[in-house]
């Protein structure tokens, strides 16, 4: 769900609405403090600095998006789906609720909320109005006409008109199929905006234009075809020439109201679109895709922004893993690829095209895609399988292996091994010694492989490629999973209820390890100071720990593992325990049966994906409960791929402290004058809060930058001399506080000042508005203030903000 | 309900004509229909479509435009003349030059005073029309170019013309040009072609609605002669347009072979501010639609595929009914293919020759269903090319088989066919009596002794046939004093009574004994479509239009006690549903109580002796009632026995030794022959 401002787009995010700006894509903030899915957002037409969000914890928030503040909130009390907004019906919003309490047979009515005016900021808004019962579960099947003077709504194959004048519904329905195989269903409406007309979209891809529908008879509409799939989204343009269409087809489909089949397209945009959005003025066009990716789009049809968020696949095949040189998360992204996501600043870095094919948007398709990839200790080398056809037959798969290139800065294709086995591989892992790169693979047809980078006497290139060097098996049993020792000297193989211990170095079995009954599920060795310790988990709900300089078995426990993690830079492991629906966490040490941390019903999905990532520094926490955190972080996948992970609490101080990011404010147009002048107002500007230490940049000298900004500037465009004089002699002198300070910082304090500025100008309108504004600012700052502040202490407050604290940045820098 | 053997005919390669123009009239609800080879066709639209008259056309006569003028038919075509039809007796009244070249258009004003043509050489010629006769007025200012179509504003002062490349608003007053709209041509290679405006349509309130060969609709201003909106339709050329009578709806054919729909409808709902919105789409066509017609509910396009397809509108219709179905028209409601009973020989009419053939024989029998080995092939007997350049428009073979009649519009010839072993020869009848100058339906009695020519004035011309030649034996006219053109024939087993059947729906029953009058039928609402005389019972049947059916008892002068019966307790609601009308009805002298009915998709075996089905019964049983026992068959069998075996048929004949003639002529061999169709691009091809 996006909805949007020219200034910023807003979409929905688990339990917090996301605004990014739109001009340079970056994540501004969050609108926080629901405490369940986000299902809706609006903007209020009212004000439209102001946007409600809806969300399944049952309450309606009004939120001023742009400081990120919430005004207000609405106790509903029933789990809301959607929600909707007419500039007509002031003080009403419109929701989706579920029927019966139980969601499950999916019966939905749409009701009028009148939201009541107090002052409160949590109120409970009782008067609901049913409008209507046969409504449909996906919330773009409704949509406000011109005026808000009817609303339309569709469910399967009927599509209902209420008009609020008159109180009444007209009904329109399609037949399910015809003779050419139409599928009618309704998937998607969108209302003209000046004009009395419906557009729809259809499952089998059609969209009809409906006129004159308060005849139940002379009612008609106009057919348009080009989706061949369903059309997942309309929107018509705020003057309502043209109508937006997307689909699984992932092009944007513009068509010319009036004009027939007049239309232009938009395509390859990435996943399938799921919605399309318009800003107000109709300058940009913005569109959601399944794989969590906004792209705005100028009203001239180009691509001008890409907010990529951790692309989410269909499924995730591959690990989770962690670039070593990076540090980035690696798993599946855009299909075919796989995608390079930095946790450390929450962004989409790129994509790695590894199956360098055409994908093509249909449904039902079988084609290429990444199952497995690891890699080795350095992050030199990738290696990646793709496979097609896994639900038929024939299956096809392809290893690859690919070598870092240190002048483009990414992976090239090294080597590609068309049958690296006759079966399927199961899994694969690079030893983790620095001399030699070896990997191993094992596959279904019960044999294990090794392979080296060959120095091949024939080719005379400097590169070298890779090849088998050892192929091993045991009693033809299907090898599952293998892991290399913390040294490499080990490698171990489990063969279902055996685990077989090589030697790298000569190809020997060493010994065999066993405990019956159970197929051995997961294994790993521990590290460190445990690195004598092979763990493995069984199906029979065993988690067994053998000791590898006696070859016995250490100890066991009765526990059903779904995930063995170990951390690579502790001796930590964690295991997730799937029981009766929910899963638990332990964390422990392999030299002690005895978890470090446990955490029961940490959610209720099976967890199969599992990271540990290293921090770039170590915290120092003495908390016992938190302790296993220090070096790494624990990252985990979850059946509906949701990313989560463990914070400790001083983390999140910090990220509460740190949620104000930088912005570039383009309500002033950038002129040369207002960098020129902007820029010198900056360095005007007094630092209040520290920065987090991460963004720190290399500095430059500071005056220079205007002086640039001078000399090339055309001389027309440049203001007076006088003013200029005054202004380039300042910028040379060293400021008085005699802190260096970097561009970044300046930015994030004009930002506030900006801020400061638009809560002023906006106080008369809104006075109960700027007072939570207010109340929530007191919460996030350090200072101590009472939240009900007289009009006098607050100018003071300001005032003292806008004071010089620099010398306190200064202080904090220097101590490290 | 019985076994025959059955002859499958295939061999007739009838090619029903494409369609060029229609002609709808409001008043009397009828559809004129011109094809390529010149004939009319009428067709009654509250009456089910039934095709009431034929008016058979010419060789090298092209009709281009049709018009009604109050209830006169005009035409014009590329031969230069205007022609006027003479609808009671179906044939052509007259035809005057207009002198101005291949005439491309012909439309008649709201008031019915003048006629307006467009000539090759570039003008608009005005004719008056009079009590009897057309006469030529004037011409408007002449143009460089053909002009290519042309519509009259309801006022009558003003004319808008297609061209080619433009459109021109004519003042009828002065005759000068009022404004020169000029169409694009279209972009890329076509830029070179001429732009040519097919169709214009002039609404009342000054809007000028254009198709042209680029594809567009296009909607123009008459006060400034500006484009106002302009619809792309298609890639290739719009051909027709037609507005609704009360202009809220726009339809415009397509050489794709669709239908689209342009409804002025308001963009804000309860104001007044309407404009002309494309809605929908129909395709039923597989070739250009030469012609569309909106009438009051439906809309009506044909086209190079020869079927008239009558698409009704589901917003203007009040009560769903079989009435109001999508109806395709592939056929003509008469007959074209006649059977000598007693001697194996079939006749079939072309429309510029016939053709005489003799039924193949089968060897032994079969098990019902299993197809008969073929012994001795049909075979082609007769090619009879018609003399002249009118085409046929009936004839006849004697059951005998040594009759052979045809009529045209100008002439009536007759036959006498010699069939000795392998030779066969004919020999033409030259001394025929007066009165058989010309008929509209022949039809002879069963013992082949006379020839029943229906002719003028609803009368009935009777020549008794002989070695020696035929001698004219009286006139059967009709006490009602009708005026119309007979199009059936029905005459008893006996020789004792005809029946003839006119287009004012009077079904007149005459003694052949007395050759007078014996009595007529009530006239019903609908045009009786097919009827036959019982063989012993003397009982007229017949099949109506809307799929009614009735038994007059001739003696008694009254409708039978099962006729009673029927209209009582009505028919299924599957029959009246059927959407083509009956063609023949036979009766099968095994079995008296069967009469057999065909129309193009099924063979129907009615049994009087047994109960009428209701609404609730099933009523295509056969398969059901294989599987019941003896005893229960008896409980469900109702007396419409159907079979379907046989798919667009034209005829079904029983002929005397017992076995059927079905003649087919499968839509799959007729799309064969069809000149090929715009090739499209189609998604995923």
């Amino acid at each position: 769900m996006t909805e949007r401002v020219n200034r910023f787009v807003l979409c929905t995010s688990g339990d917090s609405v996301k605004v990014y700006s739109t001009r340079t894509e970056e994540w501004l903030h969050s609108l926080q403090g629901h405490t369940n899915q986000v299902t809706g957002i609006a903007l209020n037409r009212a004000n439209h600095l102001q946007v409600y969000s809806c969300s399944a914890d049952g309450t309606v928030k009004l939120w001023d998006f742009i400081d990120g503040i919430l005004i207000k909130t609405f106790i509903i009390g029933y789990p809301l789906f959607a929600i909707y907004v007419s500039e007509k019906h002031d003080g009403i919003v419109f929701l989706h609720i579920a029927m019966d309490t139980d969601s499950k047979n999916e019966c939905f009515q749409l009701v009028a909320v009148h939201l009541p005016k107090s002052a409160e900021q949590e109120v409970e808004a009782k008067e609901l109005s049913a409008v209507s019962s046969r409504i449909s579960p996906n919330p773009s099947c409704t949509a406000f006409g011109r005026e808000g003077q009817y609303i339309a709504f569709a469910r399967h194959l009927q599509l209902n008109v209420y008009f609020f004048r008159k109180q009444k519904t007209y009904s329109f329905s399609l037949k399910a199929t015809d003779k050419k195989g139409a599928k009618n269903a309704f998937t998607c409406i969108a209302c003209h905006p000046a004009d009395d007309c419906i557009a729809t979209g259809h499952e089998d891809g059609k969209i009809r234009l409906w006129r004159n529908f308060i005849h139940t008879k002379e009612y008609t509409y106009s057919t348009q075809h080009w989706h061949h799939n369903a059309v997942n989204t309309l929107c018509f343009t705020p003057e309502g020439t043209n109508l937006l269409s997307g689909g699984i087809e992932s092009v944007l489909v513009q068509w010319q109201y009036g004009a027939g089949n007049r239309k232009e397209f938009l395509p390859r945009l990435g996943g399938s679109i799921l919605h399309v959005s318009t800003s107000s003025d109709g300058q940009l066009f913005c569109t959601s895709h399944s794989d969590n990716k906004i792209t705005v789009i100028e009203s001239s049809f180009k691509v001008c922004g890409v907010i990529q968020g951790l692309v989410k696949g269909d499924a995730v095949l591959t690990d989770l893993m962690i670039d070593p040189r990076s540090k980035a998360l690696v798993l599946n992204g855009k299909p075919g690829h796989l995608q390079f996501y930095s946790l450390m600043r929450d962004k989409h870095l790129y994509n790695l095209d590894i199956v360098q094919q055409e994908y093509i948007y249909e449904a039902g398709l079988d084609q290429f895609e990444v199952v497995k990839a690891a890699f080795d200790i350095n992050g030199y080398w990738l290696a990646t399988v793709e496979e097609r056809g896994q639900k038929s037959s024939d299956l096809e798969f392809v290893l690859k292996l690919w070598a870092y290139d240190e002048r483009t800065q990414s992976f090239v294709l090294n080597t590609t091994i068309t049958a690296a086995h006759t079966d399927r591989i199961i899994s694969m892992c690079f030893s983790s010694s620095e001399e030699t790169t070896m990997l191993v693979t094992t596959a279904e047809d019960g044999q294990f492989k090794a392979w080296c980078q060959g120095a091949d006497a024939d080719t005379q290139q400097d590169q070298s490629f890779w090849s088998c060097e050892f192929v091993g098996s045991y009693h033809n049993l299907k090898p599952t999973n293998c892991s290399f020792s913390a040294d490499s000297s080990l490698l171990a193989v489990n063969f279902q209820e055996v685990i077989t211990i090589w030697s790298p170095d000569t190809w020997e079995l060493l010994t065999t390890l066993c405990q019956p009954p159970g197929v051995v599920r997961d294994l790993c060795f521990g590290r460190l100071s445990c690195s004598k310790y092979l763990i493995a988990t069984t199906t029979r709900n065993l988690l067994c720990c053998w000791n590898l300089l006696t070859c016995a078995l250490e100890w066991s426990t009765s526990v059903e593992v779904s995930k063995l993690q170990p951390d690579p830079l502790s001796e930590n492991v964690a295991a997730f325990s799937y029981q009766s629906k929910h899963t638990d966490l332990f964390v422990f040490k392999p030299s002690e049966p005895r978890p470090l941390f446990t955490h029961k019903n940490m959610c209720s999905e099976k967890i199969h994906r599992a990271v540990f990532v290293p921090r770039e520094e170590p915290l120092n926490n003495c908390d016992e409960s938190s302790q296993w955190l220090n070096r790494s972080q624990l990252y985990f996948l979850t059946q509906n791929m949701d990313l989560l992970t463990f914070s400790t609490a001083t983390e999140e101080d910090r990220m509460l402290s740190s949620s104000k990011r930088l912005v570039i404010d383009d309500s002033v147009a950038v002129t040369p004058f207002y960098l020129l002048l902007g820029k010198h107002r900056q360095q005007q500007q007094k630092l209040n809060t520290p920065s987090h230490p991460a963004a720190d940049k290399p500095q430059q000298p500071q005056g220079s930058v205007t002086i640039t900004e001078l000399l090339h500037t055309p001389a027309h465009v440049l203001p007076a001399a006088s003013v200029l004089c005054s202004m380039l002699v300042s910028s040379l002198l060293i400021s008085n506080t005699g802190v260096r300070k970097d561009p970044l910082r300046e930015m994030e304090s004009s930002e506030q000042e900006m801020n400061s500025e638009k809560e002023e100008e906006h106080s008369e309108e809104e006075m109960e508005a700027c007072d939570s504004q207010q109340e929530l600012r007191a919460q996030g700052s350090v200072d101590e203030v009472t939240p009900k502040l007289s009009k006098a202490q607050e100018r003071e407050l300001k005032r003292i903000r806008k004071t010089d604290f620099s010398w306190m940045t200064g202080l904090i820098d220097s101590k490290p | 309900m019985g076994e025959f053997k059955v002859h499958r005919v295939r061999f007739f390669d009838y090619m029903p004509s494409g369609i060029r123009a229609l002609a709808f009239n409001g008043d009397t609800e009828r559809m004129a229909v011109a094809r390529m080879d010149g004939s009319v066709e009428i067709f009654h639209c509250s009456d089910r479509f039934f095709q009431e008259k034929i008016i058979p056309g010419r060789e090298q006569c092209g009709i281009e435009g049709l018009s009604w003028v109050g209830e006169r038919l005009f035409s014009a075509g590329l031969n230069g003349g205007i022609t006027e039809y003479d609808l009671t007796n179906q044939k052509v009244k007259y035809t005057i030059d207009a002198y101005g070249g291949p005439i491309w258009t012909i439309t008649g004003n709201q008031q019915g005073t003048h006629l307006a043509v467009g000539c090759e050489d570039g003008t608009v010629k005005l004719f008056e029309v009079n009590e009897d006769k057309i006469q030529f007025e004037r011409n408007l200012d002449r143009q460089k170019s053909r002009i290519v179509s042309l519509s009259w504003h309801t006022s009558g002062s003003k004319i808008a013309a297609g061209m080619m490349d433009m459109i021109q608003i004519f003042n009828v007053e002065t005759g000068h040009s009022i404004h020169r709209m000029l169409a694009d041509r279209g972009v890329g290679t076509s830029r070179s072609k001429e732009c040519v405006v097919w169709s214009v349509v002039y609404l009342s309130d000054g809007t000028i609605v254009s198709g042209d060969s680029v594809g567009m609709v296009k909607l123009w201003d008459d006060q400034t002669g500006t484009l106002i909106k302009s619809h792309n339709v298609t890639k290739c050329d719009v051909l027709a347009l037609s507005v609704s009578q009360n202009e809220d709806s726009l339809v415009a054919g397509t050489s794709e072979g669709t239908v689209v729909q342009f409804q002025f409808v308001s963009m804000v709902l309860g104001k007044d501010d309407k404009e002309w919105v494309r809605t929908r789409t129909f395709k039923n066509h597989t070739h250009d639609i030469r012609a569309v017609a909106e009438i009051t509910t439906a809309v009506v396009s044909g086209g190079m595929d020869a079927q008239l397809v009558v698409k009704p509108l589901l917003d203007k219709i009040e009560v769903r009914s079989a009435a109001s179905a999508l109806r395709k028209i592939h056929f003509p409601h008469r007959r074209l293919v006649f059977c000598a009973r007693n001697s194996g020989l079939m006749l079939f009419q072309y429309p510029g020759h016939l053709e005489l053939w003799r039924l193949g024989e089968s060897e032994g029998k079969g098990i019902p269903g299993s197809s008969l080995f073929v012994k001795r092939n049909p075979e082609k007997l007769l090619h009879l090319k018609v003399k002249g350049e009118d085409h046929i428009r009936c004839s006849a073979v004697s059951p005998c088989g040594e009759w052979i009649v045809y009529s045209t519009a100008s002439s009536l010839r007759l036959y006498r066919l010699h069939c000795d072993n392998n030779n066969v020869s004919i020999t033409k009848i030259s001394k025929l009596p007066k009165v058989l100058s010309s008929a509209n339906q022949l039809c002879f009695s069963s013992d082949s002794s006379h020839l029943f020519s229906a002719s003028t004035q609803s009368s009935v011309h009777i020549v008794s046939l002989s070695q020696s030649g035929c001698k004219f034996v009286g006139t059967l006219k009709p006490k009602s004093g009708s005026h119309q053109a007979i199009h059936l024939l029905a005459a008893s087993e006996d020789g004792e009574w005809l029946a003839s059947a006119n287009s004012d729906h009077e079904v007149h029953i005459y003694n052949l004994q007395t050759r007078k009058a014996h009595c007529t039928v009530p006239v019903y609402s609908s045009a009786v479509t097919a009827m036959g005389i019982h063989p012993t019972t003397n009982c007229l049947f017949m099949m109506y239009a809307d799929q009614q059916m009735c038994e007059y008892s001739i003696e008694q002068k009254q409708y039978t006690d099962w006729s009673r019966t029927v209209q009582r307790k009505g028919l299924h609601r599957l029959w009246m549903e059927r959407d083509t009308p009956c063609l023949n009805v036979m009766f099968n002298p095994q079995n008296p109580s069967h009469v057999i009915l065909h129309d193009t998709y099924m063979l129907c075996i009615i049994d009087q002796s047994l109960p009428l089905p209701d609404d609730k019964t099933q009523f295509y049983n056969q398969l059901t009632l294989k599987s019941l026992t003896e005893d229960q068959r008896k409980s469900h069998s109702h007396a419409f026995k159907v079979c379907k075996t046989f798919k667009d048929i034209l005829c079904v004949e029983l002929i005397s030794d017992q076995s059927l003639v079905v003649v087919e002529r499968p839509l799959e061999d007729v799309a064969t022959q069809l000149p090929a169709p715009i090739k499209q691009k189609k998604f995923a091809t």
